[in-house]
């Protein structure tokens, strides 16, 4: 032990929510001037704790010190007053407010406006981070809106940095810079809490690692000295093993044809979609990497026709072109969508699971006949998906929102699959999912393509195209590159595709335009 | 510390959702009782004038069933607009425009269709047109939200004006009857054009049956049709509706016009069957009332026959006070403002588990 | 005095009370609340300060009569929709149902009641000036309040870290939760504050506007403040223009009733709320599908704990 103390510690921390137990006697000690990983699955708890450490949540019990003394924090902008930033990982930004209203926001000093833009720009000059005040967070890129995020906290002089999976937005590229900012800012003195539960990133800049599952703590580690497969089985108790991928097939006829898919954005705050191409045939998965907010919504919206592109052609399902055709229409055709959001978009939250299923498949399951609703078929329909695709739910007929999110994946995905559809598009098909459910979740989309089916994987993760797309695309601006075989791809030539580089000079012209 | 804290339930309690209109009718007569204490009258007394005497005898009755019957017809209409997250306000606009549209024909038929072979249709067209008139005035706020966006909330509202002025002007201008020592109001319909009723001498019309009709249409159509789903499911999540197919601005159309129909069709109910004529002002103000017995009927229609027959009590019963008790109309209005606030208060005990917890220490 | 000046006068005092209720509309709708009830708040407002006025025969009790009158209606809508989490749209009509019922039953014994009008409030020498003197040193202090009210609001919302901080909670309040802001605090504030205003804009109407009640005074006035919200953008100067542009039409209206056009006085008077609509199109396709609106706005919030 060294003779300082802690800079934090949370001892015995229990979270309770009526009768789930989000955090159960959690300890925590953070050195001055570590990175400490905080790894765990998705509601392990992770989230509950840093909100507790970040004076957002009061625990039901425990006890937390700084510096050795107890304390207790009241609010977010008292632990700010100790030194504890955070960077969260849905962003706390305000998308209509300029850069320097956001930082401001995130001061507690009564600076003006004006005042906080002279410190931000300094502040962001002299990290290499920057960033223009007087522009309005919405256009900005999502790399972008994570610096103004880390700036208000340094721009605060904070002794702790907590980070909330700041990597799962960003590319390769991008993550490097950040690793070279946190670097640079431990070196200042600042220790860092980053949570994650990537595995190899842990090993490369954290010392210690606190692992959590079900809301405990399971170890505490130096993952330098850890696998990555060591630490995934503390991560989740199971070996996961990796999805089985058979050797490639002789590709089958081309089932869904883009050319040149041209949409506008009906959100003014989105992408548009500018001259897509793609192919994708029987039998294979195409996966459509890139960074959130560079038109993956308008291209789901696009394919799964929630919204008409400009023209019939552009889109054409076993050859028949559906571009303006409403949804349903595509359904009928064989097509089968998932959308990216869970409980909202997938799944209407405060509707049962029978609803929904009728919901998506009212068009094709034979569940309505003369406008009347046969309430059996659907049942029978609910019970087979959650029979094969192990929904664990708790009543007959629960609503959504009481599943959990893996659970509530699994239903939307096997509502889908079980159809047998000729082409599927799936958005993020895992985003937010524990292991277990990922892997399985995985490993039904290889097996639906091996029985012929066309699947388009749209996804943020790279390393879940990599394991399971066939061929892998770029969208980047509401552009698609060419999509590559990816057993010739690097990781690498993505990240900088992710990032921009090699698409035309168009739209070169266009960023010099933006800014 | 003792916090109150707000909790989601998961999956709401059919106990308390049934439970929760009646509470909030308890509640609403709890706080009167004090009101009227208040007031220095007793308590028991204006109370049993306000919510018992309209349901002491045969001709209460049949007038409670001729004042609940626009309510019923109206709530039915606005619960599949709220279902499906559409703000209609304006029914009371939309009363008048069907009564005004049903009143035309009676009008243009007045001493011309009686007695030749057309005089069974007049009454069956002015109820075509009535719903046609209600349902086109409806139209407006629901084109002006999908078209360009503009809030429904306010354009139903502002139509309630014109709807009222119009009709103002109609009766002391156009329509106004010759023979009527100036006032205003319209020639007197004759038999062809009034609402058929039950009883050569009783109150009840046809009305009280076209409401039943509604409801249990409306009842069928949210329980097994895809369509009643449609509704339910844009209110509740609009992109989960478009995930479904299913197209929001139609239906955002569609549900205006049942609820412009329905409206229409209790104002001229209302006026060729209780009234007999055109008269400056043909409601006491069914139109607002019926989105408190919408609200107190749970968005149900069935709640909303219920619901109707019971605000019908305190329309009657409000009448009763003011000449028993002397006290004035709007008491009514303040009770049914109320019964609102209390079902929205009670419906919040439905999504949400109150609970005090007590903040525990740094020892806990 | 011109006719033109009378004319210009009146649109003064027409424009006054609808820019008093729409500045506190905008403050209550820029942290993320839709407050339905204007209408109910104004005409309580109206009711009690009539009330207060007549029977302590002071204005200045009457108008804080009001004042306080419309805030205590906020304080039920805030009870619902912050405390309960209600649902804002159907908080705001019962606000307004329950507000027209009550002041109906406040202001029964006032009917036919007369009392003098609020004096003007002569800036002195200033008054003087030809023709804008009067027109705008010689009104009722309403009318510098209203003024007051916006400069007020315009700078506390865009020159005040408090104001940033409510901008803040409307814009999206699940961040400003995440940062450490109290936003059903503030938005309680926002409530009161609204509330204040529409009791405030009330006692103007049977103080100063019309001095005697009737009951249902406010015409859908509270309303019409709404719209106009939305149609300034819900930036104060705006909403100086469309109060200014509505007030404008109601007087026309009467004068051109006054001045015996031959056209019925109902159609007339149908005309501010037509103008209403018509405007709210205007606007909103201009706008061409950009949002104005404050991003969290009527969307109930309820942190987890």
């Amino acid at each position: 032990m060294s003779p300082t103390p802690p800079l934090i510690s949370a001892t015995g921390i229990v979270k309770r929510y009526g009768t789930l137990v989000a955090n159960d006697h959690v300890d925590l000690d953070i050195a001055p001037g570590e990175i400490h990983a905080l790894l765990g699955e998705n509601g392990a708890g992770k989230s509950t704790l840093v909100k507790v450490l970040y004076g957002l949540l009061q625990p039901t019990g425990g006890t937390l010190s700084w510096r050795g003394a107890d304390v207790k924090l009241r609010s977010p902008s008292h632990a700010r007053q100790l030194g504890i930033g955070m960077v969260f990982q849905h962003f706390s930004l305000f998308d209509a407010f300029t850069v320097a209203e956001n930082v401001a926001l995130a001061l507690d000093s009564d600076e003006s406006v004006q005042t906080v833009a002279e410190r931000l720009a300094q502040v962001s000059a002299a990290y290499g981070l920057p960033l223009d005040p007087s522009r309005e967070v919405w256009r900005l890129s999502v790399g972008e809106r994570q610096r103004i995020e880390i700036v208000r906290c340094l721009m605060q002089r904070p002794k702790l940095l907590i980070l909330d999976e700041p990597t799962s937005v960003l590319t390769p590229q991008e993550t490097e810079g950040l690793f070279a900012t946190l670097e640079r800012i431990r070196t200042e003195g600042c220790s860092i809490l980053y949570i994650s539960h990537k595995l190899d990133e842990v090993r490369r800049i954290c010392e210690r690692a606190t692992i959590l599952r079900h809301g405990k703590v399971i170890a505490t580690c130096d993952p330098r000295l850890e696998s990555a497969a060591s630490l995934a089985q503390m991560m989740v108790g199971t070996k996961i093993s990796p999805a089985r991928h058979d050797a490639a097939m002789p590709p089958g006829p081309v089932r869904l044809r883009v050319t040149a898919l041209s949409f506008r954005s009906p959100d003014p705050h989105g992408t548009s979609l500018q001259s897509i191409s793609l192919e994708v045939r029987a039998g294979e998965i195409v996966g459509v990497a890139g960074v959130a907010g560079n038109g993956q919504d308008e291209l789901f919206a696009a394919l799964s026709g929630e919204a008409a592109a400009e023209a019939a052609s552009a889109i054409q399902i076993d050859g028949k072109p559906v571009g303006r055709s409403g949804i349903n229409i595509r359904r009928r055709l064989g097509g089968a969508f998932i959308p990216e959001e869970r409980l909202g978009h997938a799944a209407a939250p405060r509707f049962t699971l029978s609803e929904n299923a009728l919901a998506a498949g009212h068009a094709t399951n034979g569940f309505v006949r003369h406008g009347v609703i046969e309430k059996s078929a659907v049942r029978a329909w609910v019970e087979r998906v959650v029979k094969v695709f192990d929904v664990r739910k708790g009543p007959a007929d629960p609503e959504a929102r009481s599943l959990s999110g893996g659970n509530l994946q699994k239903f939307v995905v096997g509502r889908e699959i079980l159809r047998k559809p000729g082409l599927l598009v799936v958005s993020q098909p895992t985003w937010g999912v524990d292991a277990g459910a990922a892997s399985m979740i995985r490993q039904a989309l290889i097996d639906l393509a091996r029985d012929g089916t066309a699947v388009v994987v749209i996804s943020q993760d790279l390393d879940e195209l990599f394991e399971i797309a066939d061929r892998i695309a770029v969208l980047f601006r509401g552009e698609l590159s060419p999509a590559q075989p990816t057993a010739r791809l690097e990781r690498e030539a993505v990240g900088l595709l992710m990032g921009g580089m090699g698409f035309g000079a168009r739209d070169h012209a266009h960023r010099e335009q933006a800014a | 510390m003792i916090r109150l804290v707000l909790e989601r339930r998961q999956g709401g309690s059919r106990w308390l959702s049934l439970l929760s209109p009646f509470l909030a009718v308890a509640l609403t007569l709890l706080t009167g009782a004090v009101m009227f204490a208040a007031m220095g009258l007793d308590p028991r007394k204006a109370l049993a004038v306000y919510f018992l005497s309209p349901i002491s005898d045969l001709w209460s009755l049949q007038e409670l069933a001729v004042k609940a019957t626009p309510l019923v017809l109206i709530s039915v209409g606005l619960c599949l607009c709220y279902l499906s997250n559409n703000w209609n306000i304006g029914a009371e606009g939309q009363f008048v425009a069907g009564a005004i549209a049903g009143s035309g024909i009676a009008l243009a038929s007045h001493g011309v269709a009686a007695g030749t072979p057309l005089s069974p249709l007049v009454f069956p067209a002015m109820m075509l047109a009535a719903m046609a008139g209600g349902a086109a005035f409806a139209m407006v706020p629901a084109i002006l939200k999908t078209r360009f966006s503009v809030n429904e909330i306010l354009t139903s509202l502002m139509l309630v004006y014109v709807a009222e002025l119009f009709l103002d002007w109609l009766v002391r201008g156009p329509w106004r009857d010759p023979k009527g020592f100036n006032f205003p109001q319209s020639v007197m319909f004759g038999p062809e054009a009034q609402a058929y009723r039950l009883m050569a001498d009783g109150r009840i019309n046809i009305g009280s049956f076209l409401a039943l009709a509604a409801v249990a249409a409306a009842a069928l159509l949210m329980a097994r049709t895809l369509k009643g789903f449609e509704i339910r499911l844009v209110g509740e999540a609009p992109r989960a509706a478009r995930f479904a197919g299913f197209d929001d601005k139609r239906l955002t159309w569609t549900v205006f016009a049942i609820s412009g129909a329905l409206a229409g069709l209790a104002g001229i109910i209302e006026v060729s069957g209780t009234m007999g004529q055109l008269q400056p002002s043909i409601s006491p103000g069914y139109g607002f009332t019926a989105i408190i017995v919408a609200f107190l009927g749970r968005l149900n229609p069935i709640g909303c026959l219920i619901a109707g027959v019971f605000l019908a009590i305190t329309f009657i019963g409000g009448e009763n006070a003011q000449i028993s008790l002397r006290l004035p109309l709007d008491v009514t209005r303040v009770f049914q403002g109320m019964l609102l606030f209390y079902v929205l208060a009670c419906d919040a005990l439905l999504n949400w588990r109150i609970s005090l917890t007590k903040h525990e220490g740094a020892a806990a | 005095m011109t006719m033109l000046e009378a004319v210009l006068l009146t649109i003064v005092t027409a424009a006054t009370p609808l820019l008093i209720a729409a500045i506190g509309q905008l403050v209550v709708e820029r942290s993320g609340v839709l407050n339905l009830g204007m209408e109910g708040m104004m005409i309580m407002g109206a009711a009690t300060g009539f009330a207060l006025s007549i029977l302590t025969g002071s204005s200045w009790i009457g108008i804080a009569a009001a004042i306080a009158a419309g805030m205590a209606m906020s304080l039920i809508f805030a009870c619902l929709t912050l405390g309960l989490a209600a649902n804002q749209v159907a908080s705001g009509l019962a606000l307004s149902i329950f507000g027209l019922g009550l002041s109906g039953v406040i202001g029964a014994p006032f009917v036919g009641a007369k009392r003098d009008a609020m004096p003007k409030l002569d800036i002195p020498l200033l008054s003087d000036l030809p023709l804008v003197g009067r027109l705008l040193f010689g009104q009722d202090p309403f009318v510098y309040a209203s003024f007051a009210l916006v400069i007020g609001a315009w700078w506390f919302l865009n020159r005040t870290k408090r104001g940033l901080i409510l901008r803040a909670c409307g814009e999206n309040h699940m961040s400003a939760h995440a940062l450490g802001y109290p936003v059903l605090r503030i938005r309680l504030f926002a409530i009161l504050f609204g509330g204040a205003c529409a009791g405030l804009a009330g006692a103007y109407l049977s103080l100063a506007y019309t001095p005697f009640w009737s009951p249902g005074m406010t015409a859908g006035r509270g309303w019409i403040a709404l719209a106009i919200v939305v149609f300034a953008s819900w930036r104060p100067w705006r909403a100086v223009a469309g109060a200014y542009i509505f007030g404008g039409i109601t007087i026309l209206q009467l004068h051109a009733q006054g001045a015996g056009i031959r056209i019925p006085s109902q159609l007339l008077a149908s005309l501010p709320y037509l103008v209403t609509i018509a405007a709210l199109v205007i606007i909103m396709s201009r706008r061409n599908g950009q949002q104005a609106a404050p991003g969290s706005l009527g969307k109930t919030f309820a942190p987890d704990r």
